[in-house]
């Protein structure tokens, strides 16, 4: 398959710091590609030595078969959305969404007549038709980033970079956007990179997500890929809420403190950790393979009760997702199993 | 917020208040009406015949000269300097931040003098000078520079807290979509700080026109030709012509008030483009 964008052992390092290190990273034509990581993962940076608003200490940047690492950030006709909007606060809707065909040499620069149907037509795709006279301060959070959306596209970006576009929105605001930024891609099919540091978000939106630690990827692949095979103990630990539980492994046996659980493949012998999500631990069924859990805590989240879990005295509390209607209370205790088994030998 | 704990007692506010409006009348409003009043105090006709003195009418036209040279030079080196310091990181930049307070924080009559030190007869360019057929000390390139260094802060001190709060992403923005390094100076950076550049003007167009030690020091006060307007107040005063010294005075009193009252038209207007940079 062609490839987008490509980062072949691509570094950079502010002053003493290194951001970003030995990234290896392919970018599909057409997908919406989360970075997903925890702060100072040298996401933000990616994305901005892709927009060449950084340039790298070392390493290629590839757009298609053009080497774009020397390219200027004018000339890498990239659409950029900032967390913080960035849009112009003493132009209008109109004339910030305009600005980039605006600053064209003239031979490329479209008629007035053709930049106003433009203006009109991305208005209306980012549904704030009506609103183009209006000033930046004048409008809500939303209403700015879905500006700012605009504004990016109006230049026919080869890519579309998103630095934690819904970051500085409230919960309601961010899931109507979501939903509204995964239609917006369905209809022009940008190859779109958006860093986030929001798993639900990542895993809800994107067609791939790449997971970033400490200046590299550590896995990318599809939120299934990502959430039910993690390649390695951070991905399994970042995503889905896991607990890191030090077990010891043998054979097809592993030791949870004083339990002892059959797994389904076989093991090197020796210390290992069990990463184990709240939807791992269902309550037990049969009394040979229970584990019985003192209820440490417990919290009503959403639709589900959830409960904090000692499986043994001295590990770290498990968590498990209950019905709403569950009887669990401190200090009960609760036979449960894993359902799902995800180990990682040490090393 | 009436009766809340960070409510002063009645006695307690309008002492307080009591004492500021003394204070301003005393120390603003009764010396800027005894201006008034001692030029006008032999009737408005002695009142413009003072202007039409000769060496007052060109302390007029020199200082207007001064200004127009002075202002726009510092309204270049402000807006370099505050898009320098507040947009991109460089070793030193701190040492060029204390630097720019420089004239602030030392004697105008300093700052004369290390211009005469330095392009005085026997001063280090002086010779130099001197061998290219021009005078700098008594004179009014003298003069201009001085007025450059004591006014320089103004403009770079108003626009660095309002350029460095508004960060770079708008510039980035802009250059995302295409635009040039130039252009989007043009575009964004100054169009975002218009009004703090406005008020830096005015603040610095002030101060050229009223400085008297820096200029004092170096103009050698040669009647009608190196004497600005504060230094001509001085001279019709020891000469005991007190109407025309304080006829020259109005005007400089005048320049005062307009720049007070567009200053505060400004903050009033567009108070959110200023007020933050008031938070120094």
């Amino acid at each position: 398959m062609a490839i987008a964008i490509r980062a072949e052992g691509l570094a950079k390092s502010f002053g003493g710091t290194v951001a970003v290190s030995g990234l290896d990273l392919a970018v599909e034509p057409g997908e919406l590609l989360a970075l997903l990581g925890p702060s100072g993962s040298g996401k933000t940076t990616f994305l901005r030595l892709v927009a060449g608003l950084e340039s790298p200490t070392a390493g290629r940047i590839l757009f298609g078969d053009e080497d774009a690492t020397h390219l200027s950030v004018q000339d890498r006709r990239v659409g950029f959305v900032f967390q913080h909007y960035a849009l112009f606060r003493h132009l209008t809707v109109a004339e910030n969404i305009a600005y980039g065909l605006r600053v064209r040499p003239r031979r490329e620069r479209p008629s007035d007549a053709d930049i106003k149907r433009r203006v009109a037509d991305l208005l209306d795709l980012v549904q704030l038709p009506g609103l183009d006279r209006r000033r930046p301060a004048q409008l809500s959070g939303g209403q700015r980033q879905r500006v700012a959306l605009a504004r990016a596209l109006a230049v026919e970006p080869r890519v579309l970079l998103l630095d934690e576009p819904f970051g500085a929105l409230d919960a309601k605001v961010r899931r109507d956007l979501r939903r509204w930024l995964r239609e917006v891609h369905e209809r022009t099919g940008h190859t779109t990179l958006f860093v986030t540091h929001d798993q639900e978000e990542a895993l809800e939106l994107a067609d791939r997500v790449a997971i970033f630690d400490k200046g590299g990827v550590e896995q990318v692949g599809t939120p299934d890929d990502i959430l039910d095979r993690p390649a390695t103990p951070f991905v399994a630990g970042f995503v889905g809420e896991a607990v890191r539980v030090p077990v010891d492994a043998a054979g097809s046996w592993i030791r949870i403190g004083d339990h002892q659980v059959r797994t389904p493949g076989e093991n090197a012998a020796g210390p290992a950790e069990l990463f184990v999500r709240p939807g791992d631990l269902v309550p037990a069924t049969d009394p040979a393979t229970a584990i019985p859990a003192r209820v440490i805590a417990v919290r009503r989240g959403g639709a589900a009760r959830r409960a904090e879990l000692l499986l043994t005295e001295g590990l770290p509390a498990v968590e498990i997702d209950l019905p709403a209607g569950h009887c669990a209370r401190k200090g009960d205790v609760l036979p449960v199993s894993l359902a799902t088994i995800r180990l990682f030998t040490s090393r | 917020m009436r009766d809340g704990v960070l409510t002063e007692g009645r006695p307690v506010r309008w002492t307080l208040l009591g004492l500021t409006l003394v204070f301003l009348a005393l120390f603003l409003v009764l010396p800027l009406a005894a201006v008034f009043t001692e030029a006008l105090r032999r009737g408005v006709g002695v009142f413009l015949e003072a202007f039409a003195d000769p060496d007052t009418q060109a302390a007029i036209r020199l200082t207007l000269l001064v200004a127009a040279i002075a202002v726009p030079l510092n309204l270049v080196f402000g807006v370099s300097t505050a898009w320098a310091v507040a947009k991109f990181e460089f070793p030193g930049k701190s040492l060029l931040v204390t630097l720019i307070d420089l004239p602030f924080s030392v004697s105008p009559v300093v700052s004369g003098l290390v211009y005469v030190l330095l392009f005085g007869a026997k001063g280090l360019l002086g010779p130099l000078v001197d061998d290219w057929g021009f005078k700098i000390i008594f004179a009014v390139p003298g003069i201009v520079l001085a007025t450059v260094f004591v006014t320089f802060p103004f403009i770079a001190r108003e626009l660095i807290p309002l350029m460095h709060e508004q960060g770079t992403a708008e510039e980035e923005a802009a250059l995302t979509l295409g635009a040039s390094g130039f252009r989007t100076f043009l575009t964004v950076t100054l169009p975002n700080v218009r009004w703090a550049l406005l008020y830096g003007v005015l603040l610095c167009n002030a101060r050229a026109m009223g400085e008297f030690g820096a200029v004092s020091v170096v103009s050698g006060h040669i009647r009608g030709l190196t004497n600005t307007m504060p230094l001509q107040v001085e001279i019709l005063y020891n000469e005991y012509n007190f109407v025309g010294a304080f006829a020259v005075s109005t005007l400089l009193a005048g320049l005062a008030l307009v720049t007070l009252g567009a200053k505060s038209l400004l903050e009033w207007r567009y108070g959110d483009g200023l007020a933050r940079t008031r938070r120094h």
